[in-house]
């Protein structure tokens, strides 16, 4: 575990579920308990009936890139010893989009539509980030 | 209801001059920018009785208003966004003037973008992980190009766009900029310069990118009436729309803009259609977001508008010049404040890459987040 120097996240009471279940190594997404409309990222309200109610659906963290960038530039302090890197934008079976990193790919050999699953990775004792590895 | 169109007029235009390093605090910049704006208007800064500013400008209305000697303003506020703001500002100015809060409103933008904090570091939209960027930042999404990436990757998936045609739009854009001498970068470029220039965030190259800027611009809006006595020709504004949407995550992934929303109504407001428009000013923060704004505004189909800036299309002589100072890309990064003032010269007759008998200009801020239509 190495300190990471890119912001991590703030775990603030919208979110906190999310990040708990990270750190079990669990993958949830907030669904909305009166429609069942999946969002993300976490958000007090449903977009679609403004219900406040809120469960956290255990998600099976299959799905395919959407878009993603190759980062070349040094252009923050947490990229050094990182450069190239890709920042991938998943979308989830549930149908959200997830911004993540895939971890056991070369970024020149990732494609639109390639199928990812998700991984969680501990960097600190706090925070688990959910990353994504290939499925060959 | 009663419109705003037609209703006022941008009457003055004020600029410093642009650099990477201006030596300078950005209330200098902004009070040189918004003094030389009311003289070119022909009035005195106890003429200004509005200012309108962007959330992000770190100096306050009241500020600018005592270095100018300005005794109170009765109109001020600030419109939200970063560089969307532009076209919000103006639109903003008109509904005080049209209401009478307001009879003369300064609006503007200084910033040191490249001697202090760097927007193509994310040194002022980054958040420190906090709200959604709790969910974007620890992936190293900082900077707004990352994000701009990749909407840039799914407009090449989906319609095959390629990075030769984001460079005709830096081409173009240097073509202007080297008529222009108050431009940062005026070494004209080809396309095999762009295809050489390094990647910064793949799929976009640093010829891709806008250039950060210090520097301030400012203008000065008033009603019809009190602009026929001015001493400029007055510009008149048509059209002055803004449209925000909800920012939840993907917002910048999908291949679309939010010029689809404010399209409509700004046409609408402005009573004309793409086909009348002579000249467009769009927010260049990235040479992918102009074919894609091109797109959404109706200049050409959806899906189209890589072919549609090929061929020198977009470039002056072309059948729609685009950014005729040479736009974000290379006159200067001052969230389109630049692009109003070289509208305002187009339909004075003044560029440095004038248009012949432009009558209309399109100005957009940040893709769809503002726009205006402007006339002689």
């Amino acid at each position: 575990m190495t300190p990471p120097q890119l912001p991590l996240p703030v775990i603030d009471p919208d979110n906190a579920e999310f990040w708990q279940a990270c750190k079990r190594h669990e993958l949830v997404l907030p669904r909305c308990s009166h429609c069942k409309t999946y969002r993300y990222p976490p958000t007090p309200m449903c977009p679609v009936c403004n219900s406040t109610g809120v469960e956290w659906v255990k998600s099976s963290g299959k799905g395919k890139v959407y878009s993603y960038v190759i980062t070349v530039a040094p252009i923050h302090p947490g990229f050094i010893g990182k450069l190239p890197f890709a920042t991938v934008l998943v979308q989830l079976e549930e149908g959200i989009l997830m911004t993540s990193n895939v971890i056991n790919c070369d970024p020149y050999e990732i494609k639109i539509d390639m199928p990812v699953e998700a991984v969680f990775e501990d960097v600190t004792e706090e925070i688990t980030l959910p990353r994504f590895q290939c499925v060959s | 209801m009663e419109g705003i169109k037609d209703k006022c007029a941008i009457v003055g235009i004020g600029e410093t001059a642009y650099s990477r390093d201006s030596g300078r605090t950005e209330i200098s910049l902004a009070a040189e920018a918004v003094k030389k704006a009311i003289d070119d208007a022909g009035l005195h800064p106890q003429d200004i009785d509005g200012i309108v500013k962007y959330a992000v400008q770190f100096d306050t209305e009241a500020g600018v208003a005592a270095c100018l000697g300005i005794p109170y303003l009765k109109y001020f506020g600030e419109v939200g966004g970063a560089g969307g703001a532009a076209c919000g500002l103006v639109s903003h100015a008109v509904q005080a003037i049209v209401t009478g809060m307001a009879t003369n409103v300064v609006v503007f933008r200084a910033m040191n973008g490249r001697s202090g904090l760097r927007y193509g570091r994310g040194e002022v939209t980054g958040r420190a992980g906090r709200g959604s960027a709790a969910f974007t930042e620890p992936f190293g999404l900082i900077a707004p190009g990352q994000g701009v990436a990749f909407t840039a990757r799914r407009h090449m998936h989906e319609y095959g766009t390629t990075s030769r045609q984001f460079g005709a739009v830096a081409v173009a854009c240097r073509k202007h900029a080297s008529m222009n001498p108050r431009a940062m970068m005026r070494t004209p470029i080809t396309i095999e310069d762009h295809q050489n220039s390094r990647v910064i965030y793949e799929p976009l190259r640093l010829l891709d990118c806008c250039i950060e800027t210090d520097g301030g611009c400012a203008v000065v809006i008033t009603s019809a009436e009190s602009a026929r006595a001015l001493k400029q020709r007055p510009v008149y504004i048509m059209a002055a729309v803004q449209t925000t949407r909800g920012a939840g995550e993907g917002q910048f992934s999908r291949a679309e803009t939010a010029a689809r929303y404010t399209a409509p109504r700004l046409f609408q407001m402005a009573g004309v259609t793409p086909k009348d428009i002579d000249v467009v000013q769009i927010y260049d923060h990235f040479t992918a977001m102009v074919i894609i704004a091109l797109e959404d505004y109706g200049f050409c189909k959806k899906g189209e508008g890589g072919p549609f800036v090929e061929g020198g299309r977009i470039e002056i002589g072309g059948e729609l010049p685009v950014n005729t100072a040479g736009g974000h890309l290379s006159e200067a990064y001052l969230h389109v404040m630049n692009h109003i003032a070289e509208a305002v010269r187009q339909l004075r007759g003044t560029s440095t890459a004038q248009v012949n008998g432009a009558e209309l200009v399109l100005v957009d801020s940040a893709t769809g987040a503002g726009a205006l239509i402007l006339r002689r």
